[in-house]
C-alpha cells in the first residue's frame, strides 16, 4: 500500500514506514535513546529527502519518548529533578549549537561537520561503553556479585551547589548535570538528534546514576529537546511531514511499549552491551561512507545552497 | 477509457474540419514550420492529475493524428512526444577525497532544471532528428536541460544589470558542463529524465499514440506536453498541450497548513505526537489488566 507524502513529495510503502517506526520505537523504549540517529538514515534510505527526514524524525521522537516516559514512570524510574536540571543546561547548549550550525553553514561544510561529529562521538562513546559493559557482564558471569558502591567520591563531589536527587539516590553538585545537559543540547542542535545516546552513558558513567533510572530520565529530557526542534523546523524550514510522522508515530509508540517491557527482563549490563553495539554499528556505517569511494560522486539536491 | 480516447482520435481524422479538443487543453495547433501540408491534431487522456494520499504515479495517453490538406509528401515520417515537469533550481555537488575522506567539495547551482522530462519517439532519436532541429526546438534531454540552464543564467545576468546584447559565454556551458551532465545522469537513474525510443506507435502514417508514465515522486505544477512531426529529420509541425498536476484532498490541506500557518502546524504535529505517545501507553495498560 503506497502513501504519498505531501511535504516530502514522494510515495512510499506504508508498511515499510510502519516497520521503521516500530523498530526505532522498540529501541527507544528499551534503551532510552530517542532514536533520531537511527531514523534519519533509515528515512534517507527509502528516498525521503534529508531535510524532511531530520525534521520529521524529531517529531516521531517526541511521540516515542512520551510513550516511553509514561511506561518508565509507572516503575518510578524517572528522576524529574535531574531531568529538569539537564534540560536547563540543554537549552543553553542548543542555543550555542544553533549558532555554530549557522556558522558551519556559511562555510558550506555542514554535512561533513555533522558526519564527523557522528563518527567521533558515537565511536568514542560506543567503544568506551562496550568495553566497560562487557567487563561488567563477564564479572557477573564469573559468579561474583557486583557491589554497587553508592559512595564513591570523585571530583564531582567537591563542587558547590549540591542538590538531592532522590530517585537516583544521589547528592551531588548541579554543575556536572548542567554541563552534561549543555553539551548534549549543543550536539543535538548540530547533529539534529535528541542526544539520548550521549546522555545515557554520561548519566551512567559521569553522574553514577543507576541504569534503570537513566532511561526514563533521558527520555524525559529528549521530549523537550525534540519538541523544540520540531517546532523550529516547522517554522524555519517547513520540512516536517505530518503524514510521514503519523505513520512513523503509530509504529513507534507500539514499538516503544514493547521495547520498555522487554528492557525489564534484561540485566543492566546486557542493556548497556546492546546499546553500545548499536552505537558502534551506526558510527562504523557513517565512517565507511566517509572512507570508501562512492559509486556516484555527484549528488543533486533541489533548491539552492546558501 | 484508453480505447475511447483512441476512437476519439479516429473521429478527429474522419472529420478534420473542427479539430476536436479535449477540455482544458486549449493550445491551438501551431502553424507549421515550413510547409503547410501536414499538421497535428491531438488529445490527452486527461489534462489534470490529482495527487491524493494513495497516489502512486499515473499514466497519460497522448494520442493524435496527422492532418493533411494534400497527398502525403515523400520521406520518412516520425513523431516525437515530450512531457516536461515544472522547473526549479538545483544544486549539484561533487565529492572529492580530502585527507582520506570523501567530502562534498565543489558545487554548482543550476538556476533552472526540469523536475521531470520524458522523450518518446518512433525511432532512434539521433537518427530521426537532425542536430540542427534539436537545437532549435530543444527536444533531447541534453539539449533541453542545457538550454534551460543557459536561459536562466542569462536572465540572472540581465537581472543583475548586465547588457542583454553582450552576454558573455556563460561558465555554466564550459567548466560547469560536467556538473550538468552529471545531473542528467543522476536524474536519469532516478527515473526523472527518460528517453523512450520506439515508444510512440505510428500507424498508417497518420495515427500516433504514446503512453507516458508519470512517476510517483511527482512535483506539483503545470506539465507541458509537446508533439513534433518530422520528415527526414526536420520538424514540419509541432503542437503543445498542458497537464495540471495538483495535490488534492488531505494532501492539499496538510501542505497548505504547513505553508500558511507554520507555527500552528508545528504545534499540531507536536500535539499529535504527544497524544499518540500517551494513547499507546494507556492502551498498553488496558491490555495488561
Amino acid at each position: 500500500m503506497q502513501l504519498y507524502l505531501p511535504i516530502a513529495e514522494v510515495s512510499v510503502n506504508v508498511f515499510l514506514l510502519f516497520g521503521i517506526g516500530g523498530i526505532v520505537g522498540f529501541l527507544s523504549g528499551m534503551f532510552g535513546v530517542g532514536g533520531g540517529f537511527l531514523i534519519t538514515p533509515l528515512l534517507f534510505f527509502i528516498g525521503v529527502p534529508p531535510a524532511v527526514a531530520v525534521a520529521t524524525g524529531a517529531n516521531q521522537v517526541v511521540a516515542s519518548s512520551v510513550s516511553g516516559v509514561l511506561a518508565q514512570m509507572k516503575r518510578k524510574a524517572v528522576d524529574f529533578r535531574m531531568g529538569l536540571v539537564l534540560l536547563a543546561g540543554g537549552f543553553l547548549g542548543s542555543a550555542i549549537g544553533i549558532w555554530v550550525f549557522a556558522l558551519m553553514q556559511s562555510l558550506g561544510q555542514v554535512d561533513l561537520f555533522v558526519q564527523i561529529s557522528y563518527v567521533v562521538f558515537l565511536g568514542f562513546i560506543g567503544a568506551t561503553m562496550l568495553q566497560e559493559s562487557l567487563r561488567a557482564l563477564l564479572r557477573t558471569r564469573g559468579g561474583k556479585v557486583q557491589v554497587r558502591r553508592a559512595h564513591t567520591h570523585s571530583w564531582a563531589h567537591g563542587l558547590p551547589f549540591k542538590m538531592k536527587f532522590r530517585a537516583s539516590g544521589l547528592y551531588i553538585s548541579v554543575i556536572p548535570p548542567l554541563a552534561i545537559g549543555a553539551f548534549t543540547g549543543f550536539l543535538a542542535a548540530i547533529m539534529g538528534v535528541g542526544g539520548g545516546f550521549i546522555l545515557v552513558p554520561a548519566m551512567i558513567y559521569l553522574l553514577g546514576m543507576p541504569t534503570k533510572v537513566v532511561i526514563g530520565t533521558s527520555l524525559f529530557q529528549i521530549i523537550f529537546v525534540s519538541a523544540f526542534t520540531t517546532v523550529m523546523h516547522s517554522v524555519t524550514s517547513q520540512t516536517v511531514d505530518m503524514m510521514l510522522a503519523l505513520v512513523l508515530i503509530f509504529g513507534g509508540v507500539i514499538g516503544a511499549q514493547i521495547g520498555s517491557r522487554v528492557g525489564v527482563y534484561l540485566k543492566a549490563e546486557q542493556l548497556r552491551v546492546l546499546l553500545s553495539l548499536l552505537v558502534v554499528a551506526v558510527a562504523l556505517r557513517i565512517a565507511v561512507d566517509l572512507l570508501i569511494r562512492p559509486a556516484e560522486l555527484y549528488s543533486v539536491m533541489p533548491g539552492v545552497l546558501p | 477509457m484508453r480505447r475511447i480516447a483512441f476512437l476519439l482520435a479516429l473521429t478527429c481524422l474522419a472529420a478534420p474540419a473542427p479539430a476536436q479538443e479535449a477540455p482544458g487543453g486549449d493550445a491551438p495547433a501551431a502553424p507549421p514550420v515550413e510547409t503547410p501540408v501536414e499538421t497535428i491534431v491531438s488529445g490527452l487522456s486527461q489534462n489534470r492529475v490529482a495527487i491524493t494520499a494513495n497516489f502512486d504515479g499515473d499514466e497519460i495517453l497522448v494520442y493524435g493524428a496527422v492532418r493533411r490538406d494534400a497527398p502525403a509528401p515523400e520521406g520518412r515520417l516520425d513523431v516525437i512526444v515530450t512531457a516536461e515537469g515544472p522547473s526549479g533550481p538545483v544544486t549539484v555537488r561533487r565529492k572529492e577525497r580530502v585527507a582520506g575522506i570523501w567530502i562534498n567539495k565543489d558545487s554548482v547551482n543550476i538556476s533552472s532544471a526540469p523536475s521531470f522530462y520524458a522523450v518518446a519517439t518512433t525511432g532512434r532519436l539521433n537518427e530521426i532528428l537532425s542536430a540542427e532541429e534539436n537545437r532549435k526546438h530543444a527536444i533531447s534531454i541534453d539539449q533541453l536541460v542545457h538550454l534551460e540552464a543557459a536561459d536562466a543564467a542569462m536572465q540572472t545576468w540581465v537581472a543583475r544589470g548586465g547588457d542583454p546584447d553582450s552576454v558573455p559565454m556563460f561558465p555554466i556551458l564550459l567548466a560547469e558542463g560536467e556538473f550538468i551532465r552529471s545531473m542528467i545522469r543522476v536524474r536519469t537513474g532516478e527515473g526523472r529524465y527518460r528517453l523512450l525510443e520506439n515508444r510512440v506507435q505510428l500507424s498508417e502514417q497518420t495515427l500516433f499514440r504514446a503512453d507516458l508514465t508519470l512517476p510517483s515522486n511527482l512535483t506539483e505544477g503545470v506539465y507541458r506536453v509537446r508533439m513534433f512531426l518530422l520528415r527526414d529529420g526536420r520538424v514540419i509541425a509541432n503542437h503543445e498541450r498542458w497537464i495540471r498536476v495538483r495535490k488534492e484532498g488531505l494532501e492539499r490541506m496538510v501542505f497548505n497548513l504547513s505553508r500558511e500557518q507554520p507555527l500552528l502546524y508545528g504545534l499540531l504535529s507536536l500535539a499529535i505526537a504527544a497524544f499518540a505517545g500517551w494513547g499507546a501507553s494507556a492502551a498498553a495498560r488496558l491490555i495488561r489488566r
